[in-house]
């Protein structure tokens, strides 16, 4: 893919998520006093309210909480169809991220599937794309 | 039931302008239509007004999304001196703006307000198809769309059509029920003259139609417009000398789980459920006095949940509740979306349902009139956001 997506701008309030690819790494923003992980990220923890959180590396795995096959050519650099999947990460029940699920026919894509995280580079920043776990 | 806000106001007019698919006028041009045929209706003159509210009011968006800003229109109208305005881009679903003009009367801020929504959504989408180019992209996305365009979630169809997955896993929804709402709005937008798209359609014309974005087709998703819709609300003293008055029984009114489209923990999971009881905690009136509902169908599965969150049936049975028609044709108890709904009579963003169940409590609408109207359910919004009012014939 040689078109460029949207993209995020790096911001002090997200940029360590669009760059973790860098290193290999996908990072979640976590509460260093109750352990909760923050994602959106938010100043405050929103389960103690502590203000004391920093991003930390996950495992980069977790299951398909929903997806859609997006057949509408809506955007120049994605051909269609594609599959946008909301994943749900292994370290917490409702820790879930927007991707795109990649290396993996649309019609074998199910509710539940695992999968996990590779890195898409555009400059800077580092789409975190995820895959079915390899076999 | 003690004293409510809402029965210190009415909505004393109601206007449209041109509907179409691509008009070839501008926002404001279709607001102002709209807005003189709302205060004509109402039965005031423009120097009545003294509040104009804007849903959403110019903000970046995609081309033709937001109309003109509120002030725009009242300079057009010749308005003024006002004593409220504003715009409401964020709130409790797209009829925020209308609440807000309710709690402005009902304050005494303002005695008749001007609240308006227009579009040129069809026109902005150009001839070449679809296209979701947005000026956040520009420089970088921040705010909640750097969590999804990146990814190609660039489209309400993608956030929603992620919903309707889940809820297809967790309660089996087949395209066979989805589908009866697209088929039922069409069968009533054939009895609206205004509808975008009036040619009846069948299940099958459903099935075989392509998909957008699973599970959601081409019919799931509603119409981009070329449109206005316009209201007046005024104080409630008002009314006895005012032709058209329509009641405001209750407004039901929620923001609820986390402002992002990805963050739900389950498929029900909407702020419908919180506006819905809202309202009913409003008002005496309960789902049996309810005439005709309208209930919002940006795409067909928003009015799925706004059936379960309303109380219509219970959680993962909307599929068998709309399935044939039964209990939403004309003729059903409550009939749904008599105007045609979104889906066929094109994307005003909930106004045009308001506006619709206004006529029905008038018993103007003709053909599609539902007989002895008296009480009408109108509902707006998704995700987070939500919105739902009954309104009454007047007493």
């Amino acid at each position: 893919m040689t078109a460029t997506p949207p993209l995020p701008r790096l911001t002090p309030e997200s940029d360590f998520y669009w760059t973790g690819g860098a290193a290999g790494e996908l990072r979640i923003l976590r509460c260093r006093d109750c352990r909760h992980y923050a994602h959106p990220p938010t100043p405050l923890c929103r389960s103690c309210g502590s203000d004391d959180l920093a991003p930390e590396a996950v495992s980069g795995r977790g299951t398909v909480w929903t997806f859609t096959i997006s057949y509408q050519q809506l955007l120049p650099s994605l051909a269609t169809p594609y599959v946008v999947g909301i994943v749900e990460l292994d370290e917490q029940s409702d820790l879930h991220v927007t991707t795109r699920l990649v290396d993996v026919d649309p019609d074998d894509v199910a509710v539940g599937m695992p999968v996990e995280v590779r890195f898409e580079r555009h400059d800077e920043v580092y789409l975190p794309l995820f895959a079915p776990v390899a076999q | 039931m003690t004293a409510k806000y809402e029965d210190r106001v009415v909505i004393s007019g109601v206007g449209r302008s041109d509907i179409g698919r691509r008009l070839g006028r501008s926002e404001l041009d279709l607001a102002v239509q709209a807005s003189r045929d709302a205060i004509r209706d109402s039965g005031l003159s423009p120097a009545d007004i003294d509040g104009i509210i804007a849903w959403p009011g110019e903000t970046p968006a995609p081309s033709g999304f937001t109309g003109p800003a509120a002030l725009r229109v009242s300079d057009a109208l010749a308005l003024g001196p006002l004593t409220y305005h504003g715009a409401w881009t964020e709130g409790a679903s797209q009829l925020a703006g209308l609440m807000a003009a309710c709690h402005a009367v009902a304050s005494g801020a303002a005695r008749h307000v001007l609240v308006f929504r227009s579009t040129c959504e069809a026109s902005g989408q150009g001839g070449g198809g679809r296209s979701s180019a947005h000026p956040v992209d520009t420089g970088g996305i921040t705010g909640h769309l750097q969590w999804l365009r990146p990814f190609g979630a660039v489209s309400a169809a993608h956030w929603m059509a992620l919903m309707g997955t889940r809820y297809v896993h967790d309660y089996g929804l087949r395209p066979e029920q989805l589908g009866w709402v697209a088929v039922n709005a069409r069968a009533h937008a054939g009895l609206t003259p205004y509808a975008v798209y009036r040619d009846p359609i069948t299940i099958d014309d459903y099935l075989a139609s392509r998909i957008i974005t699973s599970p959601f087709r081409l019919y799931d998703c509603d119409v981009p417009a070329d449109a206005a819709i316009a209201f007046v609300i005024s104080a409630a003293e008002t009314a006895p000398d005012l032709p058209n008055p329509v009641g405001v029984e209750a407004i039901g009114a929620a923001f609820d789980g986390r402002p992002y489209w990805d963050q739900f923990r389950h498929s029900t999971d909407m702020a419908a459920h919180a506006a819905a009881r809202h309202l009913w905690s409003r008002t005496d009136l309960t789902l049996d006095d309810v005439d005709v509902a309208n209930l919002y169908d940006g795409f067909s599965f928003i009015t799925l949940c706004w059936l379960e969150a309303l109380g219509f049936c219970g959680p993962g049975e909307a599929g068998s509740y709309v399935e044939g028609r039964h209990n939403i044709r004309l003729g059903a108890k409550i009939p749904l979306n008599t105007g045609g709904g979104q889906l066929s009579g094109g994307r005003v963003h909930a106004h045009s349902l308001l506006y619709e169940s206004c006529l029905q409590v008038r018993g103007e609408c003709a053909e599609r009139q539902v007989p002895g109207a008296e009480v009408a359910l109108t509902s707006a919004g998704a995700g987070p956001l939500g919105g739902t009012l009954l309104v009454t014939k007047a007493r």
